[in-house]
């Protein structure tokens, strides 16, 4: 495949978490604000970029047997370098997206991709797969989040969207309304998918 | 002793793992299928947990806190729970066979459940005490499984019924699960 299409494949036909179903539990967590949403997907980018790469380049040098135990370290201290610097750069961020930072090591797109596709590819490759999964991911995100942050909040990126007398659909951005908001959006990508 | 029994209520209805905090969600949607996959997946979770749990707190006190180590706490961790489920699983291959083959592909799979790491790290950050963290892991695992076993008792009626083109699947799953986290939502503010 040339190395647009491994980019543009994470962008919709494979783009996780609607497509490629990894991913959930920071989809259905952070995404009760645009913002946490970018700010999350942005993270993961970051770690799914920089793992994709070295894995690719070590990819001859681990035996087989041990090798998701390595994925593992190499996932987990990219992870360590993106809590830190949130901790230091976007605290406030940080704080709302609290355990799901460190929790971005079992997150299953970094692993499965590492696995499917980095462990065997070469490190151009794996990088536009990892840049366009992570791209891919943070425009679900940053849109699962607006959907939920207009209709229970009544704003965008923070910026007041409706009249004050508007009570937003709180459901939205509450536990089951992420579970219902995701669900509606696979189906209409389900739909529009068909045609 | 009714700090522990709120605590397990919490656990188990309050803050589920799956339905109010969000995690474990990848094999919740993967294994839900059916009632015997759902139940072989809840009680691995359980076991795997509790143990985690418990052991991830010991390596917090004992190794990460006294050496001023608290920002390795995620590769830590989550070493310490790929050991334990590989560990786990030779375990359970050589001395108890039958229950191996019983959570075939699940117990592997736990590795990359954020419930296990998230209730490591969670314990941590509540400050709960080593007896504390086990009963939480525990009641949290069993929360877990709890869920589980509900969700897939609704998806097999599902075979039955007819849905809509697009939203078999997933998309009627995840429709699902939220009208389930908002049935559990009816237990906010039980524990207080």
């Amino acid at each position: 495949m040339g190395l647009a299409r491994e980019f543009t494949k994470g962008l919709w036909d494979e783009v996780p978490p609607f497509r490629l179903v990894l991913g959930l539990c920071p989809t259905l967590a952070v995404t009760t604000a645009a913002k946490n949403g970018m700010g999350m997907g942005l993270a993961t980018t970051f770690v799914l970029l920089c793992s994709n790469i070295l894995v690719s380049v070590l990819r001859k040098a681990i035996p087989s047997k041990v090798r998701i135990a390595a994925y593992i370290v190499i996932i987990a201290s990219f992870v360590v370098i993106v809590e830190l610097a949130m901790q230091a750069y976007v605290y406030p961020l940080y704080k709302i997206l609290g355990i799901f930072i460190p929790l971005i090591v079992v997150n299953c797109i970094i692993l499965g991709r590492a696995e499917a596709f980095a462990s065997k590819t070469g490190v151009i490759y794996s990088a536009a797969d990892g840049l366009g999964m992570g791209i891919g991911f943070t425009l679900s995100l940053t849109v699962l989040g607006g959907i939920r942050e207009i209709l229970g909040n009544g704003t965008f990126f923070g910026v007041n969207l409706f009249w004050s007398g508007f009570e937003p659909f709180t459901f939205m951005v509450k536990a089951p309304g992420a579970f219902v908001c995701l669900g509606i959006v696979l189906a209409l990508m389900n739909v529009i998918g068909k045609k | 002793m009714w700090d522990y029994f709120l605590l397990i209520i919490g656990a188990i209805f309050v803050n589920n793992i799956l339905l109010a905090r969000y995690l474990g969600n990848c094999p919740f949607l993967g294994v839900s299928k059916s009632m015997d996959t759902a139940t072989g997946m809840g009680m691995a979770v359980i076991f795997v947990t509790t143990m985690a749990g418990v052991i991830t707190w010991v390596v917090q006190t004992y190794l990460l806190d006294p050496f001023d180590l608290g920002y390795l706490q995620t590769i830590a961790f989550i070493l310490v729970i790929a050991a334990l489920v590989q560990l786990v699983e030779m375990f359970l291959q050589k001395s108890m066979p039958a229950l191996y083959r019983a959570l075939g592909i699940f117990l592997p799979l736990i590795t990359t459940n954020c419930a296990v790491l998230g209730i490591s790290i969670i314990n941590i950050q509540e400050e709960y005490s080593f007896l504390q963290t086990l009963v939480f892991s525990f009641a949290s695992a069993v929360g877990y499984s709890f869920a589980l076993i509900l969700f897939a008792g609704i998806r097999e009626k599902f075979a039955m019924s007819s849905i809509p083109k697009p939203l078999e699947g997933m998309p009627i799953g995840l429709v699902t699960a939220g009208l389930l986290a908002l049935s559990f939502l009816g237990f906010a503010g039980l524990a207080h």
